[in-house]
């Protein structure tokens, strides 16, 4: 059955594409905004003097943006467009292409999201198990509370905080961006030092929160593999307590963790996004605030769009190597 | 009262809120809350005794915007909180209890709509509007996605309730499904729903201030959010007015906590088996 089930799982993944497409040109359709002509009476504005060909220019931009043809004529070729995930130009950059745009700046976001989640979720789960397990030291009670209280704050609240005390106060850390202005992106160990230092703030906020997140999920669920009767079967065969700890009781807790995992996604990336702006970091996020700012629909389209299928295809496949790890979900129908 | 005393978290959460509850209604009476408007106070003061808070760039009294701003806030918490509990209580329920169809469109909806990254949903929304929202469009846009995770958790609670007996029972003595959801499984979720209604305000708190950090927000209305906004938007950080930051930011930390520690406390009541731990 496993073939029925891969199937259906891409049919799920293919229709959030496609819904998410939809989404996106219908709600900016619906608002009754004119981009193309609130950008040029911007710019006009910004000269100080009002062009006499506006309207000229305004029904020649239409044009090329394709936006004077009937409306499912714009829905198809949009589709068609976005499944090449072409997003047309940047209003507000305009000979650069949305596409251009988003591909500078998604490494960043990989680097700090991937990096954060994987050691938030690494840490949060061990520490999560030995919060639970009564062999662990006593004063490992102690990080509870804080993790607690912690677990509560978004991402970015923590990150003001974090930027006052260490980059503002003591300036151990840079405040802003991904490297120092006026250093040259290269391969060089100065440089790779530089975005390390940069990143250490930004990931600290994410890592601190989400950590605690994983710890309370998995100490819940460590407390009830512990009850179970296989781990007392283990204890009366006279297991050592790390094999049982490890095998018997980890090995089982972790498996809800990971489906936690990839419902998690999407909120640790929508509190990633807010980070990204308060430190200036040159990621999705920033991209996406200034293209808020500058009223640019393309830009935000495509963004909102690539990280939809972007998540779409993680949690695609986490979902696909789930059974791998626990064999007792076999997806066969019940 | 002896049981307030084992559940802690229920004591910390409600002395938090009580404690800002307190710091909005004593600020009503000791401060005009029309000074939360710009150009009311000299620009960027420090702490003082005029001005406990200190006041912003464009010359508003931050005393009076963290009074008149954090009602403001909790309203939009509460309104799309609110709705999305109802909203998605009534999903919940009549999907888990008549299960069939709707219960197969109500997952397929639920579990899609959760794995999309909620605040860009909500930015494509926010952005295709018109600028300029009020505070309560604000609580409507945050509530059009706040519906998907009660749905999801109250639907599996009442899957797992109406094999009971005493549903049996009741089907059996003629009732029919509304009133068995109404009549039985309503009051035994209670608690449940209490805390589940808690966690839906605090997250739709969280996404109302992501918004408005983005700029997204309503405007002209001195919210928590939008005061980070404009923290952010004149760098108040690098030009170390401390005092602009330091109170949005206090009050947040004790909604959230507050808010946090509510639930841990009403989901140890609607979950006994959490008690002994800890």
């Amino acid at each position: 059955m496993r073939a029925d089930y891969l199937l259906k799982r891409l049919g799920v993944f293919v229709l959030i594409v496609w819904l998410a497409a939809t989404l996106n040109f219908f709600l900016t359709r619906l608002s009754g905004q004119d981009p193309v002509r609130a950008t040029l009476l911007q710019q006009a504005q910004l000269g100080g003097y009002v062009q006499s060909g506006l309207e000229a220019m305004v029904k020649e931009y239409e044009r090329r943006f394709g936006l004077d043809r009937p409306l499912w004529v714009q829905y198809v070729t949009y589709l068609s467009d976005v499944s090449r995930f072409n997003f047309n130009y940047s209003i507000s950059n305009y000979p650069r292409t949305v596409n251009e745009i988003i591909a500078e700046a998604i490494p960043w976001t990989i680097g700090l999201l991937g990096t954060t989640t994987v050691l938030s979720f690494t840490i949060g789960t061990l520490l999560g198990a030995l919060l639970a397990w009564p062999g662990a030291p006593r004063w490992m009670r102690v990080l509870m509370p804080p993790l607690w209280a912690l677990h509560a704050i978004p991402f970015f609240l923590l990150g003001l905080i974090l930027m006052y005390v260490f980059a503002f106060r003591i300036q151990l850390l840079p405040m802003f961006g991904g490297y120092s202005p006026g250093a040259f992106p290269a391969l060089t160990l100065t440089f790779v030092g530089d975005v390390i230092a940069h990143a250490i703030l930004p990931a600290l906020s994410i890592v601190l929160v989400a950590t605690g997140g994983w710890a309370l999920g998995m100490r819940g669920m460590m407390v009830t593999t512990q009850g179970e009767d296989y781990v007392l079967f283990a204890e009366a065969k006279g297991l050592r307590r790390s094999t049982i700890f490890l095998w018997y009781c980890v090995r089982n807790a972790i498996l809800p963790q990971t489906t936690a995992l990839a419902l998690a996604l999407g909120n640790i990336l929508s509190g990633a996004v807010l980070v990204e702006v308060i430190f200036g970091y040159p990621g999705v996020g920033t991209i996406l605030f200034h293209a808020i700012r500058e009223n640019d629909h393309f830009l935000v389209q495509g963004i909102v769009f690539t990280i939809i299928v972007a998540l779409g295809v993680t949690t695609l496949i986490l979902d696909v190597v789930y059974p791998l790890l626990d064999p007792r979900i076999s997806y066969r129908r019940t | 009262m002896g049981y307030l005393r084992r559940n802690l978290s229920l004591v910390v959460g409600i002395a938090l809120l009580s404690a800002l509850g307190l710091f909005v209604i004593i600020g009503h009476l000791v401060v005009d809350t029309s000074k939360s408007r710009p150009l009311s106070a000299p620009a960027v003061q420090a702490p003082s005794l005029a001005h406990p808070f200190g006041t912003d760039r464009q010359g508003r009294d931050l005393f009076a915007t963290m009074v008149a701003g954090t009602p403001l806030t909790l309203r939009i918490g509460f309104i799309a909180g609110m709705l999305g509990v109802g909203i998605g209580a009534i999903l919940g329920f009549a999907s888990a209890y008549y299960r069939g169809r709707l219960d197969a469109v109500v997952r397929g909806v639920v579990d899609i709509g959760l794995t999309v990254p909620g605040l860009l949903v909500l930015i494509l929304i926010a952005v295709s509007l018109r600028r300029g929202l009020t505070v309560n469009q604000m609580a409507i846009i945050v509530a059009s996605l706040a519906w998907l995770n009660p749905a999801r958790t109250i639907r599996a609670q009442v899957l797992s309730l109406r094999e009971r007996g005493y549903v049996e029972v009741a089907r059996l003595s003629g009732m029919s499904g509304s009133e068995i959801i109404v009549k039985e499984l309503m009051p035994n979720l209670l608690p449940y729903l209490a805390a589940t209604l808690v966690n839906s305000v605090s997250s739709a708190i969280l996404a109302s201030i992501g918004l408005e950090v983005l700029g997204l927000g309503p405007i002209d209305s001195p919210t928590l959010g939008m005061t980070l906004y404009w923290v952010n938007f004149n760098a108040a950080l690098i030009n170390g007015w401390w005092w602009w930051w330091t109170a949005p930011i206090t009050i947040i930390l004790v909604v959230f906590l507050g808010l946090f520690f509510l639930t841990v406390g009403l989901d140890e009541i609607a979950n006994p088996r959490l008690r002994r731990v800890i």
